[in-house]
């Protein structure tokens, strides 16, 4: 132990000599380790929470398709859907997308069934029960600088002018599901979009067993060969590819830190300084064995590595966890103009966190042991001589 | 005072390996209160609301509604068209591994 110590001794002095130069290579090592662990990172964290929050999700969706491409959907199909066995309601859905202009924004359209006054947790006041109401996400609040007790004027499919009473605000937190919503009773979205009497967007089917609801969906589509049955699963594992770390520019990012990595590994594997191999030639001389070189060059790449890694590390877990990964997020937001503000549920494994670690500091350590072997096995004059 | 190298190294390492100790239990302990508090009411948002999905991207129907958008291959508006939305380029290839056959009649 005493004698390793001496050698880490060693290795940290011989590491100090040259320190501007290491300096730099753990300032690059670590902001490489940052940004594959800010990746990893955010994407768990977002892909955990679609997960979690989609499981409200309704268990089947059944859409129309006409001419290759989403129709309104005759609401006769639902009867006839009701009667499948294992099927509980199936209501329609009224939804849609709206540009509005002043704002230049899109907002998200979406009805309910009339009810009483229905309150939720994460909702400043109540939905809309009667005609004409609305409740709208935070940033739709925000952009048309409206709230609870105030009104919001939208234009109708025919271009008229109406007015809505906002008596609900969904809180922030909602915001990654609700931020561009405008929520309204059916029957105001029906006139407001103008959609025909007999159809709905599409119908919301209840499937009491879990393990049902793949067979329904066939049922369904066997049925009515023009409908597109969207199951629960297939919603989750929609975002399970979205958020892959695999995917588009993710991945982008992703390989290109990896790229910058390996370019600082095979700078080190490919050869060592001649100071390097003078200083190796000089330790064989008074005496080192091989071992003992190889055990120096091991802590030198070790120390670096090591700290590189916990730096970067560290780094990627307060851009992600503490500044809500302000860094990354532009990449994810693109063009929307109406953006919620990310506030991840923190989602690590620690066996993620080893993976990384195993991939980026054995490969840094064997790549500085590696050279240094072919000079320690060199005759010590030989060496020095160059 | 003279402190040696592997001391100082071995310290710092020690230091890091806390933050990053405390930096995961923050993490998990927010995860835990927010899947005790939040998560549910966010999971009662998309059931009463019926949603299916995440508020995140609202340029265009197929990225507002990645699940429920049309089925072409994906963010082709018109032949040769290039990628108009950043967006779409966070967005992976569909996997059609579980690609559902219609069920045997």
């Amino acid at each position: 132990m005493r004698r390793r110590l001496k050698i880490l001794e060693f290795a940290l002095s011989a590491l100090w000599r040259r320190r501007f130069k290491n300096f730099a290579i753990v300032v690059v090592y670590g902001f490489t380790i940052a940004v594959l662990a800010s990746i990893l990172l955010m994407t768990d964290a977002l892909r955990g929470e679609a997960e979690q929050i989609l499981l409200g999700a309704p268990d089947l969706v059944v859409q129309r398709v006409a001419a290759g491409r989403h129709d309104l959907i005759p609401i006769d199909y639902a009867e006839e859907i009701r009667g499948l066995p294992g099927v509980g309601e199936v209501s329609p859905r009224y939804w849609g997308y709206y540009f509005d202009a002043f704002t230049e924004s899109n907002f998200t359209f979406v009805g309910i069934d009339d009810g009483p006054p229905y309150e939720l947790e994460l909702l400043e006041g109540r939905l809309p029960s009667a005609p004409y109401e609305c409740a709208v996400g935070e940033g739709v609040a925000r952009v048309r600088s409206t709230g609870v007790g105030h009104e919001l004027t939208l234009i109708s499919h025919d271009g008229l002018g109406v007015i809505f009473d906002v008596v609900g605000e969904f809180r922030s937190p909602s915001s990654i599901l609700t931020n561009d919503l405008v929520v309204f009773r059916n029957a105001d979205l029906v006139e407001l979009f103008g959609i025909p009497e007999g159809r709905a967007v599409d119908l919301s089917v209840e499937v009491f067993n879990d393990g049902e609801v793949a067979t329904v969906a066939a049922k369904v589509k066997r049925i009515f060969p023009d409908s597109r049955p969207i199951t629960r699963s297939e919603i989750l594992r929609t975002y399970d590819a979205v958020f892959s770390w695999r995917s588009g520019m993710l991945l982008a990012v992703f390989s290109g830190a990896l790229a910058a990595f390996c370019i600082l590994a095979w700078d080190k594997a490919t050869g060592i300084s001649a100071e390097e191999r003078r200083e190796i030639g000089v330790l064989k001389a008074l005496g080192w064995s091989t071992r003992d070189v190889l055990e120096l060059k091991f802590w030198e790449g070790a120390a670096i590595s090591v700290t590189a890694f916990l730096l970067g590390l560290i780094a990627a877990l307060v851009h992600v966890l503490l500044l809500g990964a302000s860094l990354l997020a532009p990449v994810i937001q693109g063009w929307s103009v109406l953006f919620p503000e990310f506030r991840f549920t923190p989602s690590i494994s620690v066996y993620q966190l080893f993976v990384l670690g195993f991939l980026t500091v054995v490969p840094y350590v064997a790549s500085t042991v590696a050279p240094s072997w072919k000079a320690a096995v060199t005759d010590p004059e030989e060496v020095m001589r160059g | 005072m003279n402190i040696s190298k592997h001391r100082a190294f071995l310290l710092l390492t020690a230091v890091e390996v806390a933050v990053v100790v405390a930096l995961v239990a923050h993490a998990r302990g927010v995860a835990a209160d927010l899947a005790a508090t939040h998560i549910p009411a966010k999971r009662e948002v998309a059931a009463r609301l019926g949603l299916t999905d995440l508020a995140i991207w609202t340029e265009a129907r197929y990225t507002r509604h990645p699940s429920q958008t049309d089925l072409f291959s994906p963010f082709q508006d018109f032949p040769s068209s290039l990628e108009h939305f950043p967006a779409g380029s966070v967005v992976g290839v569909p996997d059609l591994t579980a690609f559902r056959q219609p069920a045997e009649p």
